[in-house]
């Protein structure tokens, strides 16, 4: 399944509905997931179906929602875009500076295992990896991130604080599945580590502030959407006017970080993804 | 004080969980094991510790309390952090992620506070817990407090990684919850980082191996998600926490 078919399914969700089986085919994850000494077996002998525990899952999950499998190409699909990213700018000459050498090739170390992950989990599933554009000519940008490092750094920073609040959206899809859920919340905070450092090298603070960024202004949507990091509302209560002595509203938003929706996130990495 | 609501608790299980409280606090924990403390059933003068101990509760509420907890832990390092004299003399920049850092917890903490409130009856809801560092004067040093900072920042990922899967949802309410335990955790995350940042720039500890763990044989590029009762352990193991309380629900 490429990038457009993925776009397609998620937007599909009679075919979502009549896929429904498909949200249990992660059971192989548990064994080799946990097992230290399942460690050393090859991720394609270790991704096998146990339909029989699929079987008696709970079909009560949401229907509207996107399968297991869906959630996964997804974050696979943002995971790809990363470690190309990555892997390109360190490739390029001179692009990053000496000094900040370290911090972008523990990053694309990252990328590289979780990418490396999800394929593993999703198997024959797993979506081919999209053909990406870095200057952002798909969303009509015209970049140029490997020759000029302030670009690089802010995409960077973009493309973290997007993964946060993109793994953050799917929470509540992988819910069904202890086992995945917790492994995309243990990639999540990751992110959040990722994007606290290049947000600090670029000289803003760790943490959003309402939905304050320095990036271009044609990333908006990165700190936008339906919950915008701007929100202070939390569980029903609303946070703003209450904490005048902690940091006031500023505070209150820096406090809590923001989900994006599925279709919120592909719009942005659309900008980078040739058809 | 005694707790009313473990009273329903208590009359189905009296006996078995009644010897397995995972006590919290100063007393109980030997090394880096749970002590499973027995109560002695015979002693009916209804004044035994556990009678006056205080449980997280049990579903949603217990992880709730539990982040509540660990809130309050943070939020009173942090008001002891700002207080102190490595505060008082660094850069302004490190006062001000200090600062920032304070704020969040404390929001954090009072967000809990209000949020189970709003959910349970008051004798539900964990007490304001009493919490000592020690000496003040440890609140000099810089290496205590960037130390110590990055020990609870850390701990806090790996508990709400690993509390998560805990979350019911099977009501709108626990859909909520699991949201509101990703809002925060990233955050934590993000201080980590900044603190790990902050004892060794530029270096690969932000998110480094020292912290983080591979999975299913891939190389460190993942957060730990560490079960309440191992977190509860080490937290104990610490000692800052003087009120002793029980989390049945995680033992």
């Amino acid at each position: 399944m490429n990038f457009i078919k993925l776009l397609e399914t998620l937007s599909n969700k009679e075919i979502l509905d009549a896929k429904g089986s498909r949200r249990e085919s992660f059971n192989h994850i548990k064994s080799f997931g946990k097992g230290v000494a399942l460690a050393s077996i090859p991720f394609a002998l270790a991704a096998t179906s146990t339909k029989s525990k699929a079987a008696t899952m709970s079909m009560s999950s949401a229907a509207f929602q996107a399968s297991n499998t869906d959630v996964l190409n997804f974050a696979l699909t943002l995971e790809y875009l990363e470690q190309e990213f990555y892997a390109m700018g360190l490739a390029k000459m001179g692009l990053i500076d000496s000094a900040d050498k370290t911090v972008f090739e523990t990053i694309s170390t990252h990328e590289d295992e979780h990418v490396k992950f999800l394929l593993a989990a999703l198997g024959d599933n797993a979506v081919a990896k999209p053909t990406f554009d870095f200057t952002g000519a798909p969303g009509g940008l015209n970049l140029d991130p490997f020759n000029d490092y302030p670009t690089f750094m802010a995409l960077a920073q973009g493309f973290e604080d997007t993964g946060v609040r993109a793994y953050k959206g799917q929470a509540g899809a992988l819910a069904n599945d202890g086992d995945l859920l917790e492994y995309a919340l243990q990639i999540h905070s990751v992110e959040a580590r990722h994007a606290s450092q290049v947000r600090r090298m670029r000289g803003e603070k760790g943490w959003i502030t309402n939905s304050e960024n320095t990036l271009p202004s044609q990333f908006a949507a990165i700190y936008g959407g339906a919950t915008p990091e701007s929100n202070t509302v939390q569980g029903g209560v609303d946070l703003a006017g209450k904490f005048g002595s902690f940091g006031g509203n500023g505070a209150v938003t820096a406090a809590f970080d923001e989900p994006l929706t599925m279709d919120e996130v592909l719009n942005i990495a659309s900008i980078f993804i040739v058809e | 004080m005694k707790m009313k609501k473990s009273i329903e608790v208590k009359t189905q299980t009296v006996g078995r969980n009644r010897r397995n409280f995972l006590k919290v606090g100063g007393l109980a924990v030997v090394g880096s094991g749970l002590l499973l403390a027995s109560c002695s059933d015979d002693d009916d003068n209804g004044n035994m510790m556990g009678d006056d101990v205080f449980d997280l509760g049990s579903g949603n509420l217990a992880v709730l309390n539990y982040a509540y907890a660990l809130e309050q832990l943070e939020a009173a390092f942090y008001a002891k952090v700002v207080a102190g004299g490595y505060y008082q003399g660094a850069s302004s920049q490190v006062q001000q992620l200090l600062t920032d850092v304070y704020n969040h917890e404390v929001i954090h903490r009072e967000f809990f506070k209000t949020a189970i409130s709003s959910a349970v009856s008051a004798d539900m809801v964990l007490p304001e817990l009493e919490i000592d560092f020690g000496a003040d004067s440890q609140f000099d040093s810089e290496d205590f407090v960037i130390n110590t900072a990055i020990a609870l920042e850390d701990t806090g990922v790996a508990a709400y990684n690993g509390a998560g899967r805990l979350i019911s949802v099977d009501d709108a309410a626990g859909k909520i919850y699991l949201g509101l335990a990703g809002k925060i955790v990233s955050v934590e995350a993000r201080h980590a980082s900044a603190f790990r940042d902050l004892k060794n720039p530029k270096s690969m500890d932000f998110a480094g191996n020292d912290i983080l763990i591979g999975l299913a044989g891939t190389e460190p590029a993942f957060d730990k998600a560490t079960p309440p009762a191992d977190i509860l352990s080490a937290v104990s193991s610490l000692g800052f926490i003087k009120t002793k309380f029980t989390a049945k629900a995680f033992v």
